[in-house]
C-alpha cells in the first residue's frame, strides 16, 4: 500500500476532514455551476417581483430590486473563491519565497523578515486593509490586494520556521556535500518537505480572506454594485431588515458555511498530515 | 529582568515608529487634496493655494512627517478638516464609548471561554467536549457583523428588547448607555470566545499531562482542586498571550460592528474620516489604535515574564 493510499483511507474516517471537504466541495461546486447556470440572472432586476417571499419560482425569494436571491448567492460564491485564491496566492508566492530565503541565507535577511512579520502580527490587519483600500480606491481587485498583503508575513514566518527545521536534517547536509547550491536545495529538498504545513495554513488563510472580504464589502470598500458579493448583500439587506428580515440571513449562512468548511478541512488536513500537531491546537 | 525590559522597550518604540511611518506613507497616496475638502470643489485657486500654505501642505513629505511626529510627542493635535475641532476632542468623545465596548467584549469572551474551555478539557473526547468544540468551530466561522445583524433581528426587530442601533450617550444615564452596548459587545465577544475556548481547552489538556499534576493527584488532592489550583494557573499563560494577540482583531472588529449599530465610537470615526478624506484624523486615530495594540502586547509580554520565570532566562 502506497503512502497516498494510507492517507486516503485515514482521511475517509476523519470526521472534520470529511465534513470540511464536503462543505468546501459545495462552495466550489456552487461557484462552478454559477458560471454556466443560475435560476435567473444575478443582476437582473424586476420591479414587479420586488421583495417576494420564497416560492417555487424564487426558492429564497427576491430582494428590493426584484433580483433572485439564490442566483446572487450562487454568483457570490465565485467572488468569495476568487478573493480567497488570489489573496492566498499573493501570500504564498511572496511569503514562501521570503521564508525560504530567510532560512537559507540566515543573517540580516532572516532578521528583517522576522521583524517585519512580528510587526504585521501586532497590527490590526483589517484596519490597514481598510486604509489601503481607501487609499487606492474601493473595488474588488484592491480589496484582494489589501487582504493578500497581510498573508505575506504569515506565510513568510511559517515557511522560515519549517524550512529551518528541514535545513538541520542529514539529507540536506548530504545534498550540500554533493555540491548543490542553496537555491537548488531550497526547491528540491526543503519545499517538498514543508508543503503540507503550507497547505494547511493556506486553507485557514483562505477562510480568513473570505471573512475579510465580506467585511470590506459590507463597508462598501470591496466589490462594487452590481457585482454579486455576500458582504454587500448584507449591507443592502440591513436597510430592509424590518420589511424582509430573511434577506439578512442567507448571505451570512453562505459565508459561515464556506468558512466553516475551510476551517474544518484545514483542521482535518493538519491531523492527517501530522498527528502530533493535532494535540498542540 | 532589566535587560529583558530594556529590549522590550526598544522593540516597543521601534514598532511604534515603523507604524507611524507606514500610516504616513499610506495616506500620502490617498487621493484628494485636503484643501479642496475644506473649501469645497468650487473654491477659487488662490484660496486653495493660501490654505495649502497655511496647513503646511506645500512642504516636502519628510518635513510634514517630522512636524506631525514631534507635535504628537508633545501632545499637540491638529484640527480635523471636516469637524473643525481638535482631534483630541474627537478622540476623547469616542474613546469613552469604544473602550467600554472593547472591555465588555473581552470580559464576556473570557468568562464564556474559560468556562467552556475547562469544561471541554475536563470531559476530553466525551460528548461535552465534542459539543463545545463544534460550537466554537461555528463561532469562528460566523462573521461578527453578520452576528450583529442577527442579534438586531432577534432582539430589536422580533422581540423589541433593544434598540436596533445608536448610542444615547453616557449623560442619558448609565443603564441606557450600557444597554446600547450589550448587543455590539456580544457580537464582538462571540468570535473571541470561540478562539479563547479552543486555546483554553488545549492548554489545560497539555498541562494535565504534566508530572506535577500527577503528583498533586497522588497526594490525594481532588480532581476539581487539582484543576483549579494547579492546572489553571499554568494553563492560563498561553491563553493570555492569545488574548493580547486577539486584541488587535477586537479593535478592528469595532470598526465594522460600530458601523452595523451606528455607534459613534473610534472605529466609526476612522471609517468616516477615511470616507471624508480627513487624513489628519485618519492618521492620528490609526496610530492611536496601533499604539493601543502595541501597548497591550507589550503588557502581555511583561505579564508573561512575571507569570513564567523560565522565560526571563530563556529570552535574554
Amino acid at each position: 500500500m502506497s503512502a497516498a493510499d494510507g492517507f486516503w483511507s485515514r482521511a475517509r474516517r476523519h470526521r472534520s476532514f470529511v465534513a470540511g471537504g464536503a462543505l468546501t466541495g459545495l462552495l466550489v461546486a456552487t461557484a462552478l455551476l454559477s458560471f454556466i447556470w443560475t435560476p435567473y440572472g444575478p443582476t437582473k432586476m424586476s420591479l414587479r417581483y420586488r421583495l417576494k417571499l420564497p416560492s417555487p419560482e424564487h426558492w429564497l425569494g427576491t430582494d428590493q430590486y426584484g433580483r433572485d436571491i439564490l442566483s446572487i448567492i450562487m454568483a457570490g460564491a465565485q467572488n468569495s473563491i476568487s478573493v480567497g485564491v488570489v489573496s492566498v496566492s499573493i501570500g504564498l508566492l511572496i511569503g514562501v519565497t521570503m521564508g525560504l530565503l530567510a532560512a537559507a541565507r540566515r543573517g540580516w535577511i532572516e532578521e528583517v523578515t522576522m521583524r517585519a512579520s512580528d510587526f504585521a502580527f501586532a497590527f490590526p490587519a483589517i484596519l490597514l486593509a481598510i486604509m489601503l483600500v481607501a487609499a487606492i480606491g474601493p473595488g474588488s481587485v484592491n480589496a484582494i490586494i489589501a487582504i493578500g498583503v497581510f498573508n505575506i508575513p504569515i506565510f513568510a514566518r511559517l515557511t522560515r520556521g519549517a524550512a529551518a527545521a528541514v535545513w538541520a536534517r542529514e539529507f540536506v547536509l548530504a545534498a550540500r556535500a554533493a555540491g548543490k547550491g542553496a537555491a537548488r536545495i531550497s526547491f528540491e529538498h526543503i519545499l517538498p518537505n514543508i508543503t503540507a504545513v503550507i497547505v494547511v495554513q493556506g486553507t485557514v488563510q483562505f477562510a480568513i480572506a473570505i471573512l475579510a472580504e465580506a467585511a470590506l464589502s459590507y463597508l462598501g470598500l470591496g466589490a462594487q454594485p452590481p457585482a454579486p458579493s455576500w458582504g454587500r448583500m448584507l449591507s443592502e439587506a440591513q436597510t430592509m431588515i424590518y420589511i424582509n428580515p430573511m434577506l439578512a440571513v442567507y448571505p451570512g449562512v453562505a459565508i459561515a458555511i464556506s468558512v466553516l468548511g475551510l476551517n474544518l478541512l484545514g483542521d482535518g488536513l493538519r491531523d492527517l498530515i501530522d498527528p502530533r500537531l493535532a494535540r498542540q491546537r | 529582568m532589566s535587560v529583558f525590559l530594556a529590549k522590550r522597550l526598544i522593540i516597543f518604540f521601534a514598532t511604534l515608529l515603523v507604524a507611524s511611518l507606514l500610516v504616513f506613507l499610506a495616506l500620502e497616496v490617498l487621493p484628494g487634496d485636503p484643501a479642496h475638502v475644506i473649501l469645497g470643489m468650487e473654491a477659487p485657486e488662490s484660496a486653495i493655494i493660501a490654505l495649502r500654505k497655511e496647513l503646511g501642505l506645500d512642504q516636502p513629505a519628510w518635513q510634514r512627517y517630522l512636524v506631525w511626529i514631534v507635535n504628537l510627542a508633545q501632545g499637540k493635535f491638529a484640527n480635523s478638516y471636516t469637524y473643525g475641532v481638535s482631534i483630541w476632542e474627537l478622540v476623547r468623545e469616542r474613546l469613552v464609548i469604544t473602550v467600554p465596548l472593547a472591555m465588555m467584549s473581552m470580559v464576556i469572551a473570557t468568562a464564556i471561554a474559560l468556562g467552556l474551555g475547562v469544561y471541554a478539557a475536563a470531559n476530553h473526547n466525551r460528548g461535552g467536549d465534542v459539543g463545545v468544540m463544534s460550537i466554537s468551530q461555528l463561532g469562528i466561522a460566523v462573521p461578527n457583523f453578520w452576528l450583529a445583524l442577527m442579534l438586531i433581528l432577534l432582539f430589536a426587530v422580533q422581540l423589541g428588547w433593544f434598540k436596533s442601533g445608536g448610542f444615547p450617550g453616557w449623560e442619558a444615564g448609565l443603564w441606557p448607555a450600557f444597554k446600547a452596548l450589550i448587543l455590539p459587545s456580544i457580537a464582538l465577544a462571540t468570535v473571541l470566545a470561540a478562539i479563547f475556548a479552543r486555546f483554553t481547552r488545549s492548554s489545560v489538556l497539555e498541562v494535565m499531562r504534566e508530572d506535577f499534576v500527577r503528583t498533586a493527584r497522588a497526594k490525594g488532592l481532588s480532581r476539581r482542586a487539582t484543576l483549579w489550583r494547579h492546572v489553571m494557573r499554568n494553563a492560563l499563560i498561553p491563553v493570555i498571550t492569545i488574548m493580547g494577540l486577539q486584541f488587535a482583531n477586537l479593535l478592528a472588529g469595532t470598526i465594522v460592528v460600530e458601523s452595523v449599530f451606528a455607534i459613534p465610537g473610534i472605529g466609526r470615526l476612522v471609517f468616516q474620516a477615511i470616507g471624508n478624506r480627513d487624513i489628519v484624523v485618519v492618521r492620528d486615530v490609526v496610530l492611536l489604535l496601533a499604539a493601543i495594540v502595541i501597548t497591550v502586547n507589550f503588557i502581555v509580554d511583561m505579564l508573561y515574564a512575571v507569570i513564567d520565570p523560565r522565560l526571563k532566562v530563556h529570552d535574554l
